[in-house]
C-alpha cells in the first residue's frame, strides 16, 4: 500500500475506535448507573416491602465484593433473600469492609440486607444488568483497542517512521498505552471497575487529538532522528499510561476510602461503590501499577532522554521545560513510594500524591508544549 | 521495615533539652529521617518549577532582559530571588545538598545494619503463630521429625533461607529487597557525583561559521562560551575544523512544507596541527567526537557576500556577513558595517530573503530555501569615528551617530538579486550583492562525569527493580504431638508490601500433607 494509503486507513480506524471508546465508556456509565438505581431502589424496598427490586450487590467476577451486606443496612440477612448463592452469612458489622476482600471471588454474599426481606425472583437483576454491562464495556474496549492499534500502525506506516513527531500522533500512542496498561492489568488484578475511568480518558483524548491537533502524516524534522526517540518515548509513553491507570485508581481509591469512612459512621455505601474493591486493595493495585511505571519512567527519562538530547542539541541536561516537568514528575512518584514506606503516610496522602503526579505528568504534556516554548515543542503542533 | 519503622519514628522524638551536642544529633536524626527526605523531594520537585515558567539567563538571556524590562518593579525582586537562573541558585543548591546529605546520611547507617542482617539466621517463631497475617494449622499421621524434614525440603524449594529451631523451622527470604534498595540509593549518589563533575570540569561553546572558513579550538574564536566552575583554558583540545559543505534539504510540499528534512555540513578537520587532515559528515544527531570534546550542529543560515565601495571609490567591505533567521522561512536579518569608508563611514541593515516575494506586508520570504533570493536593505552615513573599543555586536548597528539616507524625501530603500549593484544617494558610494553562502552554527563542548552518571542510573535502575519487585517474607513451621497425632502450623508475614501470601502457605501446607487423613483449620 501506499503512504496515502496507509494514512487514510488510519484516518478512518481512530476516530471509529474514538466513537466505540465512547460506546465502551456509555455501557461503564450505564453500569454504574445502575449501581446508584439499585440503592435507591433499596432504600424505597426498606419502607415499602414490596418493591420489586432487591439492591443488587456484587456477584462473580468482581473481587473484593464481597463487603457487600452489612455496608448497606444495618437490619441482618433474612432467609429468603439471598437468591444468588453467598457464601457468607453477609451479617458482618461494617467494620469487616475490607478484611472480607479475601474472600473468593465470585462467593460474594448477596443476601442483601438493606432489601430486607422483599426478595423475589428479580433480586439481583440490577446487579446483573451491571454484570453485563462491565461485560460490554470491556468487550467494545477490546474492540475499539484494536482499531486504535491498526490506527496507530497504519499512522506508523503512513508516516515511515514511529508514529510520535508532533502532538496529533503522540496523543494517539499516549492513549493507546493507556489502553494497553489497563487490558494487560485488567485480568491480573481485577481492574474491570476501572473500565469507565480509562474509556472516558482514552476517548477524550483521542477525540481531542482528532479534533484539536489533526496533522497529516509526515517525515520528522531531522532532530527528531534517532533509535533513542523510539526508546525514550516508548518508555515516556507507557510509563505515562501507567501512570494515569494509577491516578484513576488513587481517584477511586479516595471515593471508596471515603464511603468505607461514612459507612463506619452508620452511613450507606451506593451498589456500584460497593462493587469496588475494598479501599486497602485499590491502595495495593494503585502500588503495583506505579511500581511498573517508576523504573520504566527513570529509564525512559534519565537515561534515554538525556542519551537522545546529547545527540541531537549537544547537552544531556539543559533544564529545558520538558526536562523541568519530567523531572518533577520523576520526584513526585519517588516522594509517593518513599510516602508508601512511611506508616503514617500510607493510603489517603499517598493516594493525593499519586494524584498530584498524573497531574503533573499531563501538564508536561499538553501545559508544557501548548503554554512554554522549549526545544521540546513539537514542529507544527 | 524495622529500619523503616526506625526513620519513621524518629521526628516524633521531642526536642531534647540536652546540651549542643544533643542538638546536633536531633538535627542529624530530622535531617536523616524519611519525612524529611519526603519533604525535601517535594520542595525539590516545588523549586524547579519556577525555572520553566521565568526565562532563564543560562538558556536565553535575550528574554531574560526583556522580562526585564517589561516589569520594572516585579524585576529585580526576582532577580534578587535567584529566579532567572533557578538552578544555580543559593537556594536550589541548599535543597538538593540537603537531600543529598539525608540521602548519605540515611543509606549509610542501614548498609551497615543490612550487612547484619544478610548474616543473620532466620528468627524464632513467635510464640503466638496465629497472630502473624498468615497462619493455618492442621494435624497429620506422620512423625515430628518427617514433617519438619519435609517442611525444610519445601522451604528450600521456595528459595527460602532455612534455619532449624527445637521443634520448629523458620525460614526467610527477599534479602535482595534491601539490597536493592541500598544499591538504588548508592547509585544515586554516583549518578549525582557523575553530574557535578561534569557542571565543574566541563564546557560549552558556540561558534558561526561560513562555509569555505575555518575554526581553531580557542577561546577567541568562540561567538559565547560557558566554561565549568573549574575550568582551564589549557583543556580545549587544540584541533582544527574547515566547514568545506553544507547541505540542506527542506519538504517541498504538504503541510509541513518547508520544514528541514536532512542537514549535513562536510568537514574536514586536524586533531592537532600536526595530525594529518580527515574529513567526516556533521549532521544532526551525528557529532564529531575530538579527544573528549564533541562538535554538534545546532543550527544553519544564510551569509550574503556584499562589496561597499564608498565615495572615493575604494573597496570599504567585502565579503559574507552572516544573517540571523527570523522566522521559519528564513527572513534573516543582518547588518554590514563600513566603519572605514570614506569621506563617510557607511553602514546598512535589512533583510536576506532566501524566496522573496512582496506582498503587503512587502517584502517577506516564502520558503527557506534559496530559490528566489534577494537583499533588501536600507543604509546609514555618519562622520568617520574613531574606534572606542567597545565590543560591538557584529549583528546590530549602532544608529546613534549615523543618519539614514534619504531619496526624494523617502527613507532610502533597496532590493538586489545576485549580482547586482545600485549606487548609494548622493555620490556616498555603491553596494553589489555578490552571492551568498550559507553559515552553521557549531557547538563544541565536553562533559565529564557523564559515564559515571550513566553508570550510576542504570545500577539505579536495577537496584529498584529489586528494591520493588522482591517480595520478602518470613516463614514457620511448628510441630508438636497431641494425641498421637502431629499438630502442624505454619504461619508467615510479609517484610513488604503483601502478595499471596495465603496462597504460598496454603501450598507449603499441602505439602507438608502426606495423605489426606489431616483435619485442617485456616485463619
Ligand atoms: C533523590 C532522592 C531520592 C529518591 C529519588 C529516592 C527514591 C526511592 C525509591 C524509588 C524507593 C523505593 C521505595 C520502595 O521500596 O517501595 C526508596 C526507598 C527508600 N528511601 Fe529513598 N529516595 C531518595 C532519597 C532518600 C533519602 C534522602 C532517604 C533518607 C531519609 C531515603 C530513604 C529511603 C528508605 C528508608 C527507603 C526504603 C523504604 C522501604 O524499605 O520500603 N531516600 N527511595
Amino acid at each position: 500500500m501506499s503512504p496515502e494509503t496507509y494514512a487514510h486507513v488510519s484516518n478512518l480506524l481512530i476516530p471509529t475506535a474514538t466513537v466505540i471508546y465512547f460506546l465502551a465508556m456509555a455501557a461503564h456509565a450505564l453500569e454504574w448507573s445502575l449501581g446508584r438505581t439499585a440503592v435507591a431502589n433499596a432504600a424505597k424496598a426498606d419502607s415499602k416491602a414490596d418493591a420489586l427490586v432487591a439492591s443488587g450487590s456484587a456477584t462473580s467476577g468482581v473481587s473484593g465484593g464481597s463487603t457487600s451486606a452489612a455496608l448497606v443496612g444495618s437490619t441482618p440477612a433474612v432467609a429468603g433473600s439471598t437468591t444468588l448463592g453467598s457464601t457468607s452469612p453477609g451479617s458482618g458489622s461494617a467494620g469487616s469492609a475490607g478484611s472480607t476482600a479475601a474472600a473468593p471471588a465470585g462467593a460474594a454474599s448477596a443476601g442483601d440486607s438493606a432489601s430486607a426481606g422483599s426478595a423475589s425472583s428479580t433480586s439481583g437483576a440490577g446487579s446483573e444488568r451491571m454484570e453485563a454491562a462491565s461485560r460490554v464495556g470491556l468487550l467494545l474496549t477490546w474492540l475499539a483497542f484494536v482499531l486504535h492499534l491498526g490506527g496507530v500502525v497504519t499512522r506508523g506506516l503512513a508516516a515511515g517512521r514511529v508514529p510520535w513527531g508532533n502532538m496529533y500522533e503522540f496523543s494517539i500512542t499516549a492513549s493507546l498505552a493507556v489502553a494497553i496498561v489497563y487490558l494487560v492489568f485488567v485480568q491480573r488484578y481485577k481492574l474491570q471497575w476501572l473500565g469507565l475511568g480509562v474509556t472516558l480518558v482514552v476517548a477524550a483524548v483521542l477525540g481531542l487529538a482528532s479534533l484539536a491537533l489533526y496533522t497529516p502524516a509526515g517525515p520528522l524534522v531531522p532532530a527528531l532522528h534517532s533509535y533513542w526517540l523510539v526508546i525514550h518515548v516508548s518508555a515516556a509513553a507507557i510509563s505515562g499510561g501507567a501512570f494515569t491507570v494509577g491516578g484513576l485508581v488513587s481517584v477511586l481509591y479516595l471515593v471508596k476510602a471515603r464511603a468505607e469512612r461514612r459507612v463506619l459512621a452508620g452511613g450507606t455505601m451506593s451498589a456500584s461503590l460497593r462493587r469496588l474493591p475494598s479501599a486497602e486493595a485499590m491502595d495495593g493495585t494503585a502500588y503495583k501499577v506505579l511500581a511498573f511505571a517508576f523504573p520504566l519512567w527513570t529509564f525512559g527519562v534519565l537515561v534515554a532522554g538525556p542519551i537522545w538530547a546529547e545527540y541531537a542539541w549537544g547537552r544531556y541536561w539543559g533544564w529545558d521545560p520538558k526536562e523541568v516537568w519530567s523531572l518533577v514528575t520523576w520526584v513526585v512518584y519517588a516522594a509517593y513510594l518513599h510516602a508508601r514506606a512511611t506508616a503514617g503516610w500510607r493510603g489517603r496522602r499517598a493516594a493525593t500524591i499519586a494524584i498530584v503526579g498524573w497531574f503533573v505528568f499531563i501538564f508536561n504534556f499538553v501545559g508544557v508544549n501548548l503554554l512554554v516554548s522549549g526545544l521540546h515543542s513539537y514542529a507544527g503542533v | 521495615m524495622t529500619a523503616v519503622k526506625d526513620h519513621v519514628a524518629a521526628p516524633a522524638e521531642p526536642p531534647p533539652a540536652l546540651g549542643f551536642v544533643g542538638w546536633l544529633r536531633w538535627i542529624w536524626r530530622q535531617l536523616t529521617s524519611m519525612k524529611t527526605a519526603l519533604v525535601l523531594l517535594f520542595l525539590l520537585a516545588l523549586g524547579a518549577v519556577p525555572g520553566s515558567l521565568i526565562p532563564q539567563t543560562s538558556i536565553d538571556p535575550i528574554k531574560v532582559s526583556d522580562f526585564l524590562t517589561a516589569h520594572p518593579k516585579l524585576g529585580p525582586i526576582y532577580d534578587k530571588l535567584g529566579l532567572f537562573d533557578v538552578y544555580k541558585s543559593a537556594w536550589f543548591s541548599a535543597i538538593y545538598l540537603l537531600l543529598f546529605i539525608s540521602l548519605i546520611g540515611c543509606v549509610v547507617p542501614r548498609l551497615g545494619v543490612y550487612l547484619k542482617a544478610v548474616r543473620a539466621r532466620p528468627p524464632k517463631p513467635p510464640r503466638n503463630l496465629n497472630r502473624l497475617p498468615g497462619y493455618q494449622r492442621f494435624t497429620v499421621d506422620s512423625a515430628d521429625d518427617a514433617v519438619l524434614e519435609a517442611a525444610r525440603g519445601e522451604l528450600r524449594k521456595r528459595r527460602f533461607r532455612v534455619e532449624s529451631y527445637d521443634g520448629a523451622v523458620a525460614a526467610e527470604r527477599g534479602y535482595l529487597r534491601e539490597a536493592g534498595n541500598l544499591l538504588f540509593h548508592f547509585s544515586l549518589i554516583l549518578a549525582l557525583i557523575g553530574v557535578a563533575l561534569g557542571s565543574l570540569f566541563g564546557y560549552r561553546g558556540t561558534v558561526l561559521v561560513v562555509v569555505g572558513n575555518g575554526f581553531s579550538n580557542s577561546l577567541a574564536q568562540y561567538d559565547d562560551f560557558a566554561p565549568g566552575r573549574i575550568f582551564n583554558e589549557d583543556d580545549l583540545p587544540p584541533f582544527t575544523l574547515t566547514v568545506k559543505d553544507f547541505d540542506v534539504k527542506f519538504q517541498e510540499d504538504g503541510p509541513q512544507r518547508g520544514a528541514a528534512r536532512e542537514f549535513n555540513a562536510s568537514l574536514s578537520y586536524q586533531e592537532t596541527p600536526d595530525s594529518p587532515e580527515k574529513s567526516y559528515d556533521l549532521r544532526v544527531n551525528h557529532p564529531l567526537k575530538l579527544d573528549g570534546s564533541s562538535v554538534y550542529l545546532l543550527g544553519h543560515g544564510y551569509a550574503p557576500r556584499v562589496t561597499v565601495r564608498d565615495g572615493n571609490g575604494q573597496v570599504a567591505f567585502s565579503g559574507p556577513a552572516p544573517f540571523l533567521p527570523q522566522d521559519s522561512n528564513f527572513s534573516s536579518f543582518g547588518v554590514i558595517k563600513a566603519p572605514d569608508a570614506r569621506p563617510l563611514q557607511l553602514g546598512f541593515e535589512g533583510f536576506f530573503l532566501p524566496t522573496a516575494v512582496i506582498d503587503q506586508r512587502g517584502p517577506v520570504s516564502v520558503f527557506p530555501d534559496d530559490l528566489n533570493p534577494a537583499l533588501v536593505m536600507t543604509g546609514y552615513y555618519g562622520r568617520p569615528s574613531a574606534e572606542d573599543g567597545k565590543p560591538q555586536s557584529v549583528y546590530q548597528l549602532d544608529k546613534s551617530k549615523l543618519t539614514q539616507f534619504e531619496q526624494n524625501g523617502d527613507k532610502w530603500r533597496f532590493q538586489l538579486a545576485p549580482g547586482q549593484s545600485i549606487n548609494l544617494p548622493d555620490k556616498a558610494g555603491s553596494i553589489t550583492f555578490d552571492g551568498y553562502s550559507r553559515w552553521v552554527k557549531l557547538q563544541v563542548s565536553h562533559t565529564p562525569g557523564t559515564d559515571l552518571a550513566l553508570a550510576g542510573i542504570l545500577l539505579a535502575i536495577l537496584g529498584l527493580m529489586g528494591s520493588l519487585f522482591v517480595h520478602p517474607r518470613r516463614t514457620w513451621v511448628r510441630v508438636r504431638t497431641e494425641d498421637g497425632r502431629t499438630v502442624v502450623e505454619v504461619a508467615g508475614l510479609d517484610r513488604g508490601p503483601e502478595r499471596g501470601l495465603g496462597d504460598e502457605l496454603q501450598a507449603i501446607g499441602e505439602a507438608l500433607k502426606p495423605d489426606r487423613s489431616s483435619t485442617q483449620e485456616t485463619s
